[in-house]
C-alpha cells in the first residue's frame, strides 16, 4: 500500500449548513431578522471583535445570502495572525517543527534558511516584445515590496540578502499577445538570494512564464503587482536537475480593483522545491485562478504552500492543484490557506487538490485550510482526495478494447495534462508534456 | 456467423472485501450473428448484472457456468481481451474521464480492437458521419471522454462507439433509459445500422416495449431474479407491455 498520510475526501459544499448545537436559535434576538446576540456575523457596517476566528457557530442567512459554517480553530492558529515581516530577526530561527516547516526537510535547504546567502544569484534573461521594459534595481527601489512581505523565515532570508531585482513591466493598456519569458539558469550550488518583480500595469494583458533550470541552490522573492483591470498570467516552471538543486520560491501577488491573476505552478525537478505563493486583493472584484502540478520522483520533496487572502469585496479564488508520485521516498506536499476576513463579503472561493499515488512507496501531505469571519460569503469549499487509480475509469477504457497499461497511460496523463491545457502557449504545453511523459515511462506508466 | 453462448451462468455482485451476493441464478442463452435477444424484466432482476459479467466488470464474481464468443471462453478473458474477441457492452451509465479526449479515446480503441491504427483520413471521416447520423455535436469529439454531457449524449457516444468498433456481439444495457422519443429513434438507427452492415448479435435489456418498436426483437426472454423465467417471440412483449411482470415477481416469492 502506498502511504499516503492524508487518503480522506473531505468535501466542503457551497450548500448551506445547518446551524451548529448549542448556538442560540433564529427566533431569538432577532431586531427586524437581524440578529443583535453574539452569535451574529458580519451585520453589513458592523465589524467582528478582534482578527481572529471566533467561536464555532454558524452565520445567519440574510436576504439569501449562503449560511456557512465556521470551523473552530485554536486561538493563535489562524493565518491572519502570522508574522510578515521585512526583518529577518523578527522570524525565529527554524527547527522543523513549526507549523509551515513540519515537513519540510531543514538538513536539504542547504541553509538557506539560515546561512548568509552569498552565492550569485541564477542568471536572468527576460525576452519578449520591446513596449515590455526589463530593468535590474537596487533594494531601495520602490517597487520592492510593492506586492509581497515574507511570510517565512526562507523568504525572510533571501529579502535580506538579495543585492538586486530585475523589474519587468508590462505597459499600462498594452496587451502583450506573445509570451514574455523569463529564463531563469542556475550553474553552481553557493546558497544565494534572488529577487524578481513582474509588474502589470492597469489594463494591460499579458502572459510571462518564468523558467527555472540547470542546477541551485536559490531562495526567492518573486512578486507580482497586477495593476487595475489588469490581466497576468504566470507560469513558474521549475524544471531544475534533480540533483543538487535546493529551492525555496515566495511568490507574491498583489490585485488592484477588478484585476484577474492566473498563476501555474509546475514542478518538476529539483532535489527540494518549496514554492508558496501568495495572493492579496487590494480593491473589489478581483479575481484569481491557480494551478499547479507537481510530478515526485523517488527522493524529491516538492512541496506547495498556497495562500489567498480575502481582504476585499466580491472577489473570486479558485484554485486546483494537482500531483502525480511515483518511487520510493518521493514526498508531496499541498497546504492550500484560504482567510476570508470580515471585510471580504461576498467571497466566492474554491481550492481543490487531487493526487494521484502510481506506484508503492511514496507520501503525500495534503491540507486545505479554510478560514471564514463573515457570513456574508457567496461560496467557500475545498476538496482534497489522494489515491491511486480510478478503477471505473480503466474498467470503462479497458471494455473498449485498450489493454490495461495503455489505459492507465491514458488516464493518468489525462489527469495531468488537464492543468497545463491551463498556460495556453500551445508550445509550452507540448513541451511540458513530453518531460511528463518521459518521467512517466521510466516506472511503465 | 458468430454465437455468443452463456451456459448455466451463475454470478455473484462483491459487496466488499469479505460479503457477496447471488444476483444471477442459471442463466441459458444463445446469441446468432444478425438476432436480436430482448431480455426484459423488473428492476432488480439482474439484467444489468448479466451484462456486466458477461463484459468483465470487477465487482462480479463468476460462480459458475460458462459464457463462450465462438468456442472461446470469455470468462478466462482479461476486459480488453473480451473487447477485442467481438464483445460490446453499452453501459447504462458510462463514467466520465477528465483529460482524456474523445477523439483520442476513439482512436486508442479503434487502434486495439483492430491491431493496427486506422489510416487517418478514412478515420476522421468515418467519425465524422457517425456523428451527424447520430445527430451529434461535432464539436463534443474535441471534448473530454463524457464529460459534461448530457445523459443522452452519453448513450448517443455509446452508440457511436458501438458503430465505429464493428463488434461481433453488442449488449446493450438499457439503453433506451433517459432518452426522449427523438433520441430514442436516432440511437435505434443507429444499433440497425450496425446490425445490417456487421452482421451483429445483440443482446437488448431493457425494462420497457418501448425500444421495441424501433430495434425489432427475434427473441423475447423475461427475467427474473436472476434467471430467464420465460422466452418467446416479439408477441411476448407486447403481453409484457399490457400485463407488465406482476405475475413473474408473484412466482418467484
Amino acid at each position: 500500500m502506498a502511504d499516503t498520510s492524508n487518503t480522506a475526501t473531505t468535501d466542503t459544499a457551497e450548500s448551506p449548513v445547518t446551524e451548529q448545537p448549542g448556538t442560540t436559535t433564529a427566533e431569538e434576538n432577532l431586531v427586524e431578522g437581524v440578529r443583535t446576540d453574539e452569535a451574529r456575523v458580519a451585520i453589513p457596517g458592523m465589524t467582528q471583535e478582534g482578527e481572529k476566528l471566533a467561536t464555532e457557530h454558524s452565520a445567519q442567512a440574510q436576504d439569501g445570502e449562503v449560511e456557512v459554517s465556521v470551523a473552530k480553530k485554536p486561538a493563535g492558529n489562524s493565518r491572519a495572525e502570522r508574522t510578515a515581516s521585512y526583518d529577518l530577526a523578527d522570524f525565529p530561527e527554524l527547527t522543523g517543527r513549526e507549523e509551515d516547516f513540519r515537513f519540510t526537510p531543514l538538513k536539504r535547504l542547504k541553509g538557506l534558511h539560515a546561512g548568509e546567502l552569498t552565492g550569485a544569484a541564477p542568471a536572468v534573461t527576460v525576452s519578449g516584445p520591446d513596449l515590455v521594459t526589463v530593468e535590474t534595481v537596487g533594494r531601495e527601489d520602490p517597487r520592492v515590496g510593492a506586492a509581497g512581505i515574507p511570510e517565512d523565515r526562507l523568504s525572510a532570508n533571501a529579502w535580506a540578502h538579495f543585492r538586486e531585482a530585475t523589474v519587468v513591466t508590462i505597459p499600462q493598456e498594452a496587451e502583450v499577445d506573445e509570451t514574455i519569458s523569463v529564463e531563469i539558469e542556475g550553474t553552481h550550488t553557493e546558497a544565494a538570494a534572488q529577487h524578481v518583480i513582474v509588474e502589470a500595469k492597469p489594463f494591460s494583458k499579458a502572459r510571462v512564464v518564468l523558467r527555472h533550470s540547470g542546477t541551485a541552490v536559490v531562495s526567492q522573492n518573486i512578486e507580482f503587482i497586477v495593476g487595475d483591470s489588469a490581466q497576468l498570467t504566470v507560469v513558474s516552471l521549475q524544471e531544475w536537475q534533480d540533483e543538487g538543486t535546493a529551492h525555496a520560491s515566495a511568490q507574491h501577488g498583489k490585485l488592484g480593483r477588478d484585476a484577474h491573476f492566473k498563476h501555474v505552478s509546475v514542478n518538476l525537478g529539483g532535489d527540494i522545491v518549496r514554492v508558496t505563493p501568495a495572493v492579496r486583493y487590494t480593491g473589489p472584484g478581483g479575481s484569481v485562478e491557480m494551478y499547479g502540478l507537481t510530478f515526485v520522483d523517488d527522493g524529491q520533496h516538492l512541496e506547495s504552500r498556497l495562500f489567498v487572502d480575502h481582504s476585499q469585496p466580491n472577489c473570486v479564488s479558485r484554485v486546483s492543484y494537482k500531483s502525480a508520485l511515483q518511487g520510493r521516498a518521493a514526498h508531496g506536499v499541498w497546504v492550500g490557506d484560504v482567510l476570508i476576513r470580515p471585510e471580504a463579503e461576498g467571497t466566492d472561493t474554491y481550492e481543490l487538490n487531487r493526487n494521484l499515488i502510481l506506484n508503492d512507496g511514496p507520501r503525500m501531505d495534503s491540507i486545505p485550510n479554510l478560514e471564514i469571519e463573515t457570513g456574508l460569503i457567496e461560496g467557500a469549499g475545498h476538496a482534497s482526495t489522494t489515491g491511486q487509480l480510478d478503477a471505473e475509469h480503466l474498467y470503462y477504457l479497458m471494455s473498449r478494447g485498450i489493454p490495461e497499461v495503455e489505459a492507465r497511460r491514458l488516464v493518468v496523463r489525462g489527469f495531468l495534462f488537464e492543468i497545463l491545457q491551463q498556460i495556453e502557449d500551445e508550445g509550452i504545453e507540448a513541451r511540458l508534456r513530453d518531460v511528463v511523459e518521459a518521467e512517466l515511462s521510466n516506472a511503465d506508466h | 456467423m458468430s454465437t455468443l453462448e452463456i451456459k448455466d451462468l451463475n454470478a455473484s455482485v462483491l459487496l466488499d472485501d469479505e460479503n457477496s451476493k447471488q444476483i444471477l441464478k442459471g442463466v441459458n442463452i444463445t446469441i446468432n450473428s444478425g438476432e436480436v435477444h430482448a431480455i426484459m424484466g423488473p428492476n432488480g432482476s439482474g439484467k444489468s448484472t448479466l451484462a456486466s459479467t458477461i463484459a468483465g466488470h470487477p465487482k462480479f464474481r463468476v460462480d459458475s457456468g460458462e459464457v463462450l464468443l465462438d468456442g472461446e471462453n470469455v470468462l478466462e478473458m482479461s476486459v480488453d481481451e473480451r473487447a477485442r474477441a467481438g464483445l460490446f457492452l453499452a453501459m447504462q451509465y458510462p463514467v466520465e474521464i477528465p483529460g482524456v479526449t474523445t477523439s483520442n479515446f476513439l482512436r486508442s480503441a479503434k487502434t486495439a480492437i483492430d491491431g493496427e491504427a486506422p489510416s487517418l483520413r478514412t478515420w476522421t471521416k468515418d467519425v465524422k458521419a457517425v456523428a451527424e447520423q447520430l445527430k451529434m455535436d461535432p464539436t463534443m469529439i474535441q471534448r473530454n471522454v463524457n464529460e459534461g454531457f448530457s445523459g443522452g449524449e452519453k448513450k448517443r457516444m455509446e452508440i457511436m462507439q458501438l458503430e465505429l468498433l464493428r463488434p461481433k456481439m453488442a449488449l446493450l444495457d438499457e439503453t433506451d433509459s433517459g432518452l426522449d422519443v427523438d433520441a430514442l429513434r436516432v440511437v435505434s438507427d443507429g444499433v440497425n445500422r450496425a446490425k445490417e452492415e456487421n452482421d451483429l448479435g445483440v443482446m437488448l435489456i431493457t425494462h420497457y416495449n418501448r425500444i421495441l418498436r424501433y430495434i425489432k426483437p427475434d427473441f423475447v426472454h423475461v427475467f427474473n431474479d436472476g434467471r430467464i423465467v420465460e422466452q418467446g417471440g416479439p408477441e411476448l412483449a407486447v403481453t409484457l407491455e399490457e400485463e407488465g411482470y406482476d405475475k413473474y415477481v408473484a412466482a418467484a416469492r
